[in-house]
């Protein structure tokens, strides 16, 4: 277990140079805040849906390079899909974080970088930030709802 | 002044590596390391005297009680206080709880102000938070300057109600190193307020300066083993015996008792009714042995040898660009724990890169959010000192700094 296994550079060319982080999202359907008190990571994610479809999605936050990158990483590769298929991969996403092996591999993208960081077991939930976001937004909106907010324990 | 190589020995845990290089450990504020001298009296006590205390005749139970006693009178000692006078807790946050619910949740009420500070630690704030509502007093808040210190315009105008009926506040902040001078708001408080009582956080200054009750003009005192070079699983409430006595048991059980019948309890005499159940002994002697261990070295020695690695320290940080340190600039107004952020670089970042140099710094809140939202900063790193600290090790501070800074540089 080395520094590199945590800190790829596929992590840190996307903490240094974030996709679609912007505390703006224009039409956006919903918005969510999540909340890391422990670590003092915060998240503001926003999402406009079209046709069952994530047309459009900005994050913007407060946080360590594992977070942010996990969250700009999930914003590239969820943009486009279908409301099923996003959280499919966001459960994929989790399912790695736990060490339990790495589904949808193609679809993961720059995502799969990120197994390296489950063998720190303390930034675990920093690499799960943005995708929990993300369910909880498609979950929100999918229930009518326009806006929540989650403190993670 | 002391030999720190010489003390380096006493702590067999520096010797380790951590990530294959030489432990560089700078998170005694979080919790000290142990000489084998304390290491030793413990397992003495495994070895040779095991026993519960207080309970039984034979010559064990003796000899336990003995040193379990023995380490109180030592402890009291240490802080200025008599040995009827130190109550043994499982840590400060309990010592807290125990001020609150058998001191402030009885004796303060409607229009009373229990006077706490922006800069506690959360032990010092949940406690009095839990019991206010039912007690009616009103829970108020010191403001912390821009500079790291309590805001004395603010804290005059509190005290000027002569409301205060509690103050509560910390001796040395564990984010800022703040020093408060603690007789003088005592003095200010008593002032405006003869009934006022005043509660004092020393979990960070005993462990790094000399400490007396009767000089900080203060009626109790809680403080933690685990910072000062005992084991972890004992504190203490220090104060006068005589307030202690006045102040209802908080947990009831064994041992705190002269009679017990079905339909009601007398209790021992404080220190005792406080000390329900049995007592973490082993711990208690553990830490009655640092005490000694601290004043073979000389509190004023501590304190001199702090101020030494934070003159190396302060500048050099300051030095390194990006990085802001908080609290107090002065060495002479603050003790040896040091926060600082740098500049585009998460805390936990900087921990875990920092972790791989061998170098160990806590990155968080450090229990002390209200603290951190007046900072303005969500987290940040600390790096503490102690007395096994040399100043290399502030020079690997500061190189571990960059070279945290060199690994996320676009
Ligand atoms: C200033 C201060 N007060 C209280 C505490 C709480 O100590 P403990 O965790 O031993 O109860 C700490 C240590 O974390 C501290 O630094």
């Amino acid at each position: 277990m080395s520094l590199d296994d945590l800190y790829m550079e596929i992590i840190l060319d996307h903490y240094r140079n974030p996709r679609n982080r912007s505390g703006e999202l224009e039409g956006h359907d919903v918005h969510v805040h999540h909340s890391n008190p422990l670590c003092g990571d915060e998240l503001d994610l926003r999402v406009r849906l079209r046709d069952g479809q994530i047309d459009g999605l900005a994050y913007d936050g407060d946080g360590c390079s594992i977070s942010m990158a996990s969250a700009s990483v999930m914003s590239e590769v969820v943009i486009g899909r279908k409301v099923a298929d996003a959280e499919d991969l966001a459960e994929a996403f989790r399912l790695m974080m736990h060490g339990e092996g790495v589904g949808r591999q193609e679809d993961l993208g720059d995502g799969v970088v990120f197994e390296g960081v489950a063998k720190f077991p303390v930034r675990v939930k920093c690499a799960l930030l943005g995708w929990m976001a993300l369910k909880d937004a498609l979950n929100t909106h999918s229930e009518g709802g326009q806006a929540h907010s989650v403190t993670h324990e | 002044m002391f030999d720190v190589a010489t003390v380096r020995k006493d702590f067999p845990v520096l010797e380790r590596e951590v990530h294959g290089r030489p432990l560089v450990y700078l998170d005694s504020a979080a919790t000290s390391q142990t000489p084998q001298q304390v290491i030793d009296a413990c397992t003495r006590i495994h070895a040779e005297h095991n026993s519960n205390v207080h309970r039984g005749v034979h010559a064990l139970a003796e000899e336990a009680t003995e040193a379990y006693e023995a380490a109180r009178a030592a402890i009291a000692r240490f802080v200025g206080v008599d040995a009827s006078g130190v109550v043994f807790t499982k840590n400060t946050s309990e010592a807290f709880n125990l001020v609150a619910h058998s001191y402030a949740r009885r004796r303060l009420g409607p229009g009373d102000i229990l006077l706490a500070t922006q800069m506690e630690h959360h032990s010092n704030i949940v406690p009095w938070q839990l019991v206010a509502p039912e007690a009616g007093f009103e829970l108020r808040y010191v403001p912390v300057t821009a500079e790291g210190y309590l805001d004395r315009e603010a804290f005059d105008a509190i005290v000027a109600t002569g409301r205060v009926k509690l103050l509560a506040v910390t001796a040395m902040s564990n984010v800022l190193g703040t020093l408060n001078p603690v007789a003088e708001l005592a003095g200010a408080v008593r002032a405006a307020n003869e009934d006022a009582i005043v509660v004092v956080d020393g979990a960070q200054s005993v462990p790094h300066v000399g400490t007396d009750l009767a000089a900080l003009n203060a009626d109790l005192l809680c403080f933690s083993g685990h910072k000062m070079l005992g084991p972890s699983g004992i504190g203490v409430l220090a104060g006068h015996w005589d307030l202690l006595e006045s102040m209802p048991p908080f947990l009831g059980g064994g041992e705190m008792i002269l009679d017990v019948t079905l339909e009601g309890s007398r209790f021992k005499q404080a220190p005792y009714k406080f000390e329900a159940g049995t007592p973490p002994y082993v711990e208690a002697i553990g830490l009655g042995e640092a005490v000694a261990y601290l004043e073979r070295l000389g509190m004023t020695n501590v304190r001199a040898h702090e101020v030494e690695l934070l003159e190396r320290a302060l500048p050099a940080l300051r030095g390194v660009e990006g990085v802001s340190v908080h609290g107090p600039s002065d060495p002479a107004q603050r003790g040896a724990a040091v926060s600082f952020s740098v500049e585009g670089l998460h805390p936990h970042d900087l921990g875990t890169v920092m972790d791989r140099e061998g170098v160990a710094v806590r990155a968080g809140h450090h229990c002390a959010k209200p603290l951190m939202r007046a900072l303005g900063a969500s987290a940040t790193t600390r790096a503490s000192f102690y007395v096994y600290n040399t100043l290399d090790e502030v020079d690997a501070l500061v190189d571990a700094i960059e070279a945290t800074q060199r690994f996320f540089r676009p």
